[in-house]
């Protein structure tokens, strides 16, 4: 009686050598696939955007006249430069209801958004419309050429108390 | 049959017809059958569907409206295709020329009030879909997959919102995409961004690296969220909606047909 006959397995590769290679296979394609979806993700974030820096001089301080606000930066770094009797500091003009951008109307002495309604005074309080808190306030310093140096990494929210810390206000001497 | 029209009886007779058609004449039920089958559009749908099932009163047609306005926008979108340019310098000028010097401009506006009509009925739809309670077991797979497709109707609303490149357009979508700064995590005024950051010890989710910035490719909409906006909208949205409806249609079919007690 003949016995049954199966076939061989190729020399050289048995069972378990043949599924450490089919591991070690999906490991590096799981490694792979996984540095390419990174890469890919990375692609989204460009390593130069073409946007006004962050950081900024702004002129000396002597040009900024008192109880003014001042608008010559606010459509390329998105900031008001305000200067009062003790000094100087930096709003943004970025809307804290939803992102619009306020105008200074200097007759009614307040920032007022044309999207919803909110008002602010001069200092960045909201005090009507729909505006949840103040507007933001950027780090302001003078640089050792003596010019304002503004720097909107940092910024400093009222309610939050951050308007008392240094570099969200500079004191000038009175002049 | 035979002897008759012997024309038309030739062409179905004819190799080029047998090998397109692999199946007599609708006939007897097994052709009938065979019909759906073979057919790659029509594979999708159930082979046979309970009368009850296909009332307009029962479906609204809601779900078949949304497919045929999609179907709508994607050849509008083409045709528009043609003349749009995704840049800051040309994008609002080529929509007025669309409206003014292109033949058939209404074409622009078939997609603009195609795209609302579309977010309409595939809203009736969800809704319908809730009242007939035909989210319920086996069908709550499908029910996924749809609200995946709403939220992709809307991402295809939001993006093609900015398109035209005009005032509306840019604080539309600077007030919409300020929702992505408070992203879980992936924002940087969201809930867990500080916690990541003092994790990694440095500042790793900021206005420069978070989803708001993957989105708008900057800190604020410019020309680079313009295109990938434009990139979004007609090509990335469009395809991942269309894999996910063929799976939507499917599954009717494999999870019991249209809608209707099983």
């Amino acid at each position: 009686m003949p016995t049954p006959s199966y076939p061989e397995a190729p020399e050289g590769i048995s069972r378990r050598t043949f599924i450490s290679w089919v591991t070690v296979g999906w490991v590096a394609f799981s490694a792979a696939l996984g540095a390419g979806l990174t890469a890919v993700g990375r692609l989204f974030f460009p390593n130069v955007t073409f946007e006004p820096p962050q950081q900024f001089k702004a002129g000396f301080p002597t040009e900024y006249v008192v109880n003014k606000v001042d608008e010559r930066f606010k459509k390329k770094y998105g900031v008001w430069i305000v200067r009062n009797e003790k000094g100087i500091y930096v709003l943004s003009t970025v809307c804290t209801h939803l992102g619009c951008t306020p105008n200074w109307l200097d007759a009614e002495a307040k920032f007022k958004c044309p999207c919803h309604g909110s008002g602010y005074y001069v200092t960045g309080i909201n005090f009507e419309g729909p505006a949840p808190r103040p507007l933001e306030r950027f780090k302001i310093a003078l640089s050792d050429d003596g010019q304002l140096y503004i720097d909107k990494n940092v910024k400093f929210q009222y309610e939050k108390g951050q308007w008392k810390d240094a570099g969200s206000f500079l004191e000038t001497a009175a002049s | 049959m035979a002897g008759k029209g012997g024309f038309l009886e030739s062409i179905r007779e004819s190799q080029a017809w047998k090998s397109i058609f692999r199946h007599g004449a609708p006939d007897n039920p097994r052709n009938k059958v065979l019909i759906v089958l073979m057919n790659v559009f029509l594979h999708l749908h159930p082979i046979r569907m309970k009368k009850s099932g296909v009332r307009m009163s029962f479906t609204w047609c809601m779900g078949g409206l949304t497919f045929f306005l999609f179907l709508v926008e994607t050849v509008t979108g083409v045709l528009l295709m043609f003349y749009y340019r995704p840049t800051a310098d040309y994008a609002y000028s080529d929509i007025i020329a669309l409206r003014e010097h292109v033949p058939i401009g209404i074409m622009r506006e078939v997609h603009r009030w195609g795209a609302h009509a579309m977010v309409i009925t595939v809203w009736l739809h969800m809704f319908r879909v809730f009242l007939t309670g035909s989210y319920k077991p086996p069908r709550e797979f499908n029910w996924g997959v749809g609200v995946i497709l709403l939220v992709l109707t809307l991402l295809l609303s939001f993006t093609g919102y900015l398109l035209p490149w005009d005032q509306l357009a840019i604080w539309a979508i600077t007030v919409g995409s300020n929702m992505a700064r408070a992203t879980p995590f992936l924002g940087h005024e969201g809930p867990g961004a500080s916690l990541i950051n003092m994790l990694l010890g440095f500042d790793a989710v900021t206005a420069g690296s978070d989803a708001r910035f993957a989105l708008l490719a900057g800190r604020m909409v410019g020309e680079a969220t313009l295109l990938r906006f434009y990139v979004l909208h007609c090509i990335f949205i469009p395809l991942i909606a269309s894999v996910l409806m063929a799976i939507h249609f499917w599954r009717v079919r494999k999870d019991g047909g249209i809608s209707g007690p099983l």
